[in-house]
């Protein structure tokens, strides 16, 4: 599904990812793991076509295409998802209207008609239950005013209403207190089935208690040092980093 | 200023002057004697101190007094027109059901239309047929709080209007249907409108009022126009202007507005599409416990200028003001908001909020904000923010990686801006057919070809 080759990308002229490979196949979970300043945001980010990020070489393809060809929009309604660590508020724009626009612009990109209203309010409604969300936050100006909590549960919220083929999840479980995360992990782990693929982003073994890697990669330094089965996160808890950036 | 531009600004005022003079039996004979009594102090104020110009501070970005500079014709003797505004008008809105007014240049049009019934008392119609009917009400309002005395385009209007607009709520009264007054140009030859607005709300009364701007024809036209609203004790008054104009049209606009105890006065003015704006208001808070609410959105391009020119006044104890002003600029227009706020020694506990912000969303826009907070009492809460800046990258990546395209994910920020001025809009029908008007004028939608766009 998705097959990153040699990325290199960098920052305000600062090279942040020196070189990444990297292959998800559907129906897998993968693990990015790594300390903070190591690229794995980067990583997310670049893959996701934001423009803050210059590519400098290597190539990503995404179910055979060239990923990074194309502009952000066409990223995901190509079915990529990036579930992003610091939601941006817009106040004005509602979620609904949000949700609507992103729905039927994908739709028209598969040349489907637009969503009827009575599907789309069902939806809206059966994902926010699985989410367990207030209907309240819904009705609301996209994450204006939400906690921390609440925008990384829309974030999943968003994720669920336009079931992509790739998430990405960039430190979903930063700033979300314990029964959040339950229930954040748990709407992942309903979503997720053999089509689909998940690329979740974390530097605490925490979360991957809930959701189980098939695989886990650490990052360091721009690179993928190491990569592991899913014990692999239990012994950077017990061993830190450190031990593999002197390997 | 270079000496030789006063001269002509000297000579610009003087035509007008000797028009006047010349034919000021005719502007006499053709209005009532309500309004001409009014006319020899505005002469004299006119002749001492003119038009504004860009040399005065608060006309620094708009030299209103070049607008005159063009053979504009005034219709003073009334010469009536081949014209029925219903028949370019029809008002089919299923929600926005409204008692329909109009004004045709500066003169109120006698329509044949049925209106609802309103309560008994209420007058709402032709100024001259009002200063017939209640003379004496009209002489404690007419030309009472629109003070000429620094401000030479009040003393032009009250030179030449001859006729205008006036709503009367008599105390305890509500009218709980809104009103709406449609005010139309019109003309083959360049032309200067000169209108009046009153409307005045009696103790304990309710009262609703959309007025729309619309230009129908592609000449020039220069319109000067005055509102007094007079909210009494208890008073609730909304105002909501739109203007829809050519870009042919110079707006210069005065509104003047006194409260009393515990009065409610909300105005908002869109400019949805226009030429050349000034919108001068001052709000005075006069009795305790009176909340005024102001509020613009300004949305242009090409040329287009609005200059919105805020003055409240806090003259008494625990009174609340709010004015929200938004505008957003596209390819070479110009925004300019000036907002002045006085607290007078004695106004305590007063609560004033002032918030400007505007989206330049071309570099070639330019945008002029100027805050001004006086104030002389101690125990207040006052604030105001200004901002001025672009689309925010941040959100726009953010729909965009959510599948929306980029210009469908700008016109989407761009509306999100402009929500809260509608939101002050207290007719729910009215906020959501802006809101789809405004959707409308950011994707160029908006047809302008004299139809109502509020109607249709």
């Amino acid at each position: 599904m998705l097959k990153i080759n040699n990325l290199h990308a960098v920052v305000e002229g600062k090279e942040i990812l020196k070189g990444i490979d990297l292959e998800v196949k559907a129906g897998e979970i993968h693990a990015i793991m790594g300390p903070n300043g190591s690229g794995k945001s980067t990583l997310a980010s670049v893959l996701a076509g934001n423009p803050k990020f210059e590519v400098t070489g290597g190539s990503v393809q995404f179910e055979g295409k060239d990923l990074l060809e194309m502009q952000p929009e066409d990223r995901a309604r190509e079915g990529l998802f990036l579930s992003f660590q610091y939601p941006v508020e817009i106040p004005g724009v509602s979620m609904v209207n949000f949700m609507r626009a992103a729905i039927n612009e994908q739709r028209k990109y598969k040349n489907e008609p637009p969503v009827s209203a009575g599907d789309f309010l069902k939806l809206m409604r059966d994902k926010r239950e699985l989410l367990g969300m207030d209907s309240q936050l819904v009705s609301r100006s996209v994450n204006e005013g939400f906690s921390g909590g609440e925008k990384k549960r829309n974030e999943i919220f968003q994720m669920a209403i336009l079931d992509p083929k790739l998430s990405i999840l960039d430190e979903t479980d930063s700033g979300l207190d314990i029964d959040a995360l339950r229930v954040v992990a748990a709407g992942v782990n309903k979503l997720h089935t053999v089509e689909n693929a998940t690329l979740v982003i974390t530097h605490y073994q925490r979360l991957l208690d809930y959701i189980k890697p098939d695989k886990v990669h650490v990052l360091y330094a721009g690179k993928i040092v190491k990569s592991g089965e899913a014990d692999l996160a239990l012994e950077l808890e017990k061993r830190g980093y450190d031990w593999l950036a002197n390997a | 200023m270079k000496r030789s531009l006063q001269i002509e600004y000297k000579m610009i005022e003087q035509q007008y002057i000797d028009l006047f003079e010349q034919y000021r039996h005719d502007v006499d004979a053709h209005s009532v004697p309500g309004m001409n009594k009014e006319r020899d102090a505005a002469f004299e104020t006119f002749k001492k101190i003119g038009f504004p110009t860009s040399k005065q501070e608060d006309y620094k970005h708009s030299n209103v007094a070049r607008a005159f500079d063009a053979d504009l014709g005034l219709n003073l003797r009334n010469v009536p027109f081949s014209v029925n505004p219903y028949d370019a008008f029809k008002c089919d809105v299923p929600n926005l059901s409204t008692n329909l007014y109009f004004l045709l240049n500066d003169r109120y049009y006698d329509t044949v239309e049925q209106h609802h019934a309103l309560p008994e008392g209420v007058f709402v119609g032709s100024m001259q047929e009002f200063s017939k009917k209640y003379p004496q009400v009209f002489e404690a309002h007419y030309a009472r709080i629109a003070d000429s005395s620094d401000n030479g385009l009040v003393a032009y209007n009250t030179l030449f209007a001859q006729d205008g607009f006036v709503v009367y709520v008599p105390k305890n009264t509500s009218v709980e249907k809104p009103l709406q007054l449609i005010q139309i140009l019109r003309g083959q030859a360049d032309t200067n409108v000169n209108r009046r607005l009153l409307i005045i709300a009696e103790e304990n009364t309710q009262v609703k009022l959309l007025v729309c701007d619309h230009a129908v024809d592609a000449a020039r036209f220069v319109v000067t126009q005055v509102t007094e609203i007079f909210a009494e004790a208890s008073a609730q008054v909304d105002l909501y202007e739109l203007e829809d104009n050519s870009e042919q049209v110079t707006r210069l606009s005065s509104l003047f507005s006194a409260q009393k105890d515990q009065s409610n006065v909300i105005v908002t003015n869109i400019a949805l599409h226009n030429g050349y704006t000034r919108n001068n208001y001052r709000f005075r808070l006069l009795g305790e416990h009176a909340e005024a609410h102001v509020g613009g959105l300004a949305l242009c391009d090409k040329q287009q200028h609005v200059d919105n020119f805020a003055f409240l006044d806090h003259a008494v104890p625990n009174c609340m003001s709010n004015e929200l002003f938004k505008y957003i600029l596209q390819e070479q227009s110009t925004g300019v908001f000036c907002g002045k706020i006085l607290v007078e020694k004695d106004a305590q506990k007063t609560q004033a909020y002032q918030t400007n912000r505007n989206l330049c969303a071309s570099p070639d826009a330019r945008m002029y904000s100027k805050p001004e907070l006086e104030i002389y009492a101690d125990d207040v809460k006052c604030s105001h923010g200004l901002t001025t800046g672009q689309l925010d990258l941040d959100a726009l990546f953010y729909l965009r990686a959510r599948g929306i395209g980029e210009d469908e994910a700008r016109l989407m920020l761009m509306e999100a801006f402009t929500r809260d001025v509608v939101e002050m809009i207290r007719i729910d029908s009215l906020r959501e057919r802006l809101e789809s008007l405004i959707s409308k004028r950011f994707r160029g939608q908006l047809v302008r070809c004299g139809n109502c766009n509020v109607c249709k």
